[in-house]
């Protein structure tokens, strides 16, 4: 067990220096970091003065191992644009996306189970359709629709909720219901096909045959063999809602880390977003492994192979 | 995407105009006297200095002042913090300055305080964002308690202008003690606003000072409390205005701007703002047909400007013919115009020795792309194949400054000020973002841009203006107007260089 996370580790810091070392050269691309910081105005004077100012005149190998070392010192830099340090920044912005994330997927997870089940107790029976248009819909509606039509409906005509902002909890009410909404489909598919597979299983015959009710079979000997491929699936869903959705955020004013990696990115704020996309691909490999001792437990299997 | 959304954002559109008819009227928080507002964009970090934005700079004017202060209705410059000014020689500028000035932290505003300002931010290391604001200062020498001269390093016609509020002077023990970063993590100024709490990027809270300085060209603020957001999202911010959470947005586009109009109070007001299509005359080789005035001139006649002025731009937009806006001083009107003329076009085409046309590649940056859509269109007509490429403004400017793109379709807004100095120099006065090269424009621009004589300047700026037309260097697009939507119960006087002052708002 301990070998298998020290491997992780290992391979969790190499992913993290992969996806850092990709994103800075990527942000290049963008165009002229000094130039970009000089804003709409500015001259070719103050792009020169910035290059030498922010180093952006060195080259980009020499721009990067400067940034890994003090990465690794943990000084993620400082923001041009805010004037504060990067770690700062990512304190004062993580709150809001880790709520508005580990909300949504609970919202969902508590959703998908139940739902999924009840559709692959009757595959193709009325529960099941239900089920399937609640998907189908989850899927095709784009989600910043889906808020503003929620924003008018419940801020606007019948003034429940905030509009937007996260100013107190009731705020993230809306984006919440959005953004479950947007990840339900994927897990309660998931349940739904895993758990039809299971039941099919010769051992599910055998405990029927024994003459054991419905909601023993389900909860006692299915649930934990279909659950081990949601898990997985579970997991990346969970670092995507934590890797902010730009556009909820953007929706709802919330703030939060996607938006500002996204708004860094235009406005060349590279520390900003080195930082944001390493802690994010550290919360993804992190996740992942999580995954994997989870299945481990579930599933002997996996322990002892 | 995009398309998808801008259909999606219509249709919403129309949901939140017919909401009207369910609807509450609007509340504004005029009863806790606070005024809401929002911003699309994150504001900078509160270092005037250091600002690029709009939403940074706005916010920063109502904590900090300036030396002087520009009234935009009558075009004067008034005392601020300096009582009065008079240029000893054309290189000196003397300050008798204000006394019974308070910081918001309690200091007294003294000589000090201009002078431990204005001489850390012309130092090139500390970093100041547009040079040509502070770069004409030597250094600033204190006289006395009350008086101070600025040296200037070299002459400067927009020296006064600068001085006008885009340079505010910070207290000096503070400012030396916390720097920058201080400065922006708790601004203290002498504004009429004092910041009392932000969330950098996200939400700020202003207060008014009420020990403001009697007799400020701003005056005392009618509304005591500010709250500015960050709200992406246009749409949001339509329904928040409409359920009075908001008071106070900007940069509505003209389409929703009709829609809205039905349910809140909607302003259009011009900016100095300008779009334009530039054409790299020298940097391409004589081969590139770019180089041929000939084309350049049938490259204008094709285009039907109006047209796309009056879809694009709104109802206070109109075809530019000088590469100005006609509001800035200088910006001569008596210039060759080339009409909408497609023959014309065709016919010049032939002439150049391109009776089938030919390709040409436009960059566009900062511009919708239906716009640039039109454009090329309309070029087609004509044979004029053009391939267009988007690009980040920062990827275009820097291809532009490289001399690869042969035409460049993007804007400029002369940070706001009313002076043809603050556009004509970048573009055609021999620097880096000068892809024509005429020597005779850069001299006239270089002489007009230094000299303190206004009908000189006035002369030289017609001459060179004058010479751009002929040349069609430039393919001057239209001014830009925007659209600001307002709770029913807010007075608020929009004022063309785009900073809201909302000192001079008040309640209905």
């Amino acid at each position: 067990m301990l070998r298998f996370l020290l491997r992780r580790l290992l391979v969790a810091l190499l992913v993290a220096l992969a996806v850092s070392s990709i994103s800075f050269s990527l942000a290049y691309l963008s165009g002229d970091p000094a130039i970009a910081i000089a804003g709409a105005g500015g001259s070719a004077k103050d792009a020169e003065l910035i290059r030498e100012l922010y180093g952006f005149d060195r080259p980009i190998v020499v721009q990067y191992a400067d940034w890994i070392v003090q990465a690794l010192q943990g000084n993620l830099g400082t923001s041009y644009y805010f004037s504060m340090p990067v770690s700062q920044i990512i304190a004062e912005r993580i709150p809001v996306t880790l709520l508005l994330g580990t909300a949504s997927f609970i919202v969902a997870m508590l959703l998908a189970l139940p739902l999924g089940i009840i559709a692959a107790l009757k595959p193709n029976g009325l529960l099941d359709r239900i089920a399937l248009l609640i998907a189908v819909s989850g899927q095709a509606i784009p989600s910043f629709w889906l808020g503003l039509i929620l924003i008018v409906v419940f801020g606007v005509w019948l003034d429940l909720v905030p509009i937007s902002g996260a100013d107190s909890w009731t705020g993230f009410i809306l984006p919440v219901v959005v953004l479950s909404y947007y990840a339900l489909p994927a897990l309660m598919r998931l349940m739904r096909a895993s758990m039809i597979d299971v039941l099919q299983a010769n051992y599910i015959r055998t405990a029927r045959s024994k003459g054991l009710g419905t909601t023993t079979i389900i909860l006692g000997h299915a649930l934990r063999n279909a659950v081990l491929p949601l898990v997985s699936v579970a997991a990346v869903q969970l670092g995507i809602l934590l890797s902010g959705s730009i556009v909820i955020e953007s929706v709802f004013a919330l703030n939060g880390l996607g938006r500002l990696a996204w708004e860094s990115l235009l406005r060349s704020d590279l520390a900003v977003v080195q930082g944001i996309i390493l802690i994010l691909s550290l919360v993804y490999v992190l996740l992942t492994t999580l995954a994997d001792l989870i299945n481990a437990w579930l599933d002997p299997r996996i322990r002892e192979a | 995407m995009k398309l998808e959304r801008s259909i999606l954002s219509t249709v919403l559109g129309a949901t939140l105009a017919c909401s009207s008819l369910y609807a509450l009227p609007a509340l504004a928080d005029k009863a806790n006297d606070t005024l809401n507002v929002a911003f699309a964009a994150e504001p900078e970090a509160l270092d005037t200095y250091k600002i690029a934005g709009r939403e940074g700079l706005i916010l920063a004017r109502h904590i900090y002042d300036g030396l002087l202060y520009k009234d935009l209705d009558s075009g004067e410059f008034k005392p601020a913090l300096a009582e009065s000014w008079q240029f000893i020689d054309p290189m000196t500028i003397e300050f008798k300055l204000r006394h019974g000035v308070k910081f918001h932290n309690g200091a007294d505003f003294s000589a000090d305080d201009v002078v431990t300002t204005l001489n850390t931010v012309i130092k090139p290391d500390y970093g100041t964002r547009y040079q040509i604001s502070v770069d004409w200062i030597d250094h600033v020498e204190k006289l006395d308690d009350y008086s101070v001269r600025i040296h200037m390093a070299k002459p400067f016609a927009g020296a006064v202008e600068m001085l006008a509020d885009a340079l505010p002077i910070y207290p000096h023990a503070y400012f030396v003690e916390k720097g920058s970063a201080g400065m922006s993590a708790m601004p203290v100024g002498t504004g009429p606003y004092r910041l009392v709490e932000q969330t950098p990027g996200v939400r700020y809270v202003l207060e008014r000072f009420e020990q403001h300085y009697a007799g400020s060209p701003k005056g005392q603020p009618a509304i005591k409390h500010i709250v500015a957001r960050t709200i992406p999202e246009m749409n949001t911010q339509y329904a928040e205005l409409m359920s009075g959470k908001l008071d106070w947005i900007w940069r509505i586009p003209p389409d929703q701007a009709a829609q809205l109009e039905r349910r809140v109070n909607v302003v259009n007001a011009p900016i100095m703002r300008i779009s334009y299509v530039n054409f790299a005359s020298a940097a391409n080789n004589s081969a590139s047909p770019i180089s041929n005035p000939l084309v350049r001139k049938a490259i204008i006649h094709a285009v039907n400007r109006e047209q796309i002025a009056k879809v694009f731009g709104g109802e206070a937009s109109a075809v530019l013919n000088s590469a100005c806006n006609p509001v800035q001083f200088g910006c001569e009107q008596d210039v060759a115009r080339y009409e909408y003329d497609p023959e014309q076009a065709r016919a010049l085409l032939k002439e150049a020795g391109y009776p089938e046309g030919f390709e040409l590649d436009m960059t566009f940056a900062a511009m919708p792309r239906p716009v640039a859509e039109v454009i090329a269109a309309e070029l087609d007509k004509v044979g004029i194949r053009l391939k267009l490429n988007e690009n980040q403004y920062a990827a275009a400017v820097q291809k532009w400054r490289e001399g690869s793109v042969p035409a460049l379709f993007s804007n400029w807004g002369s940070y706001g000020i009313g002076d043809v100095a603050f556009i004509l120099s970048n573009f055609f006065g021999g620097g880096e973002d000068d892809q024509i090269n005429d020597q005779e424009v850069a001299a006239l621009l270089q002489a007009a841009d230094t000299a303190n004589d206004r009908e000189l300047r006035q002369s030289n700026y017609s001459q060179a203006l004058k010479k751009i037309a002929d040349e069609a260097y430039w393919m001057p697009m239209y001014n830009f107007n925007i659209n600001y939507g307002l709770s029913a119960d807010l007075n608020f006087t929009p004022h063309p260089d785009e900073f809201a002052r909302w000192w001079l708002a008040s309640w209905k």
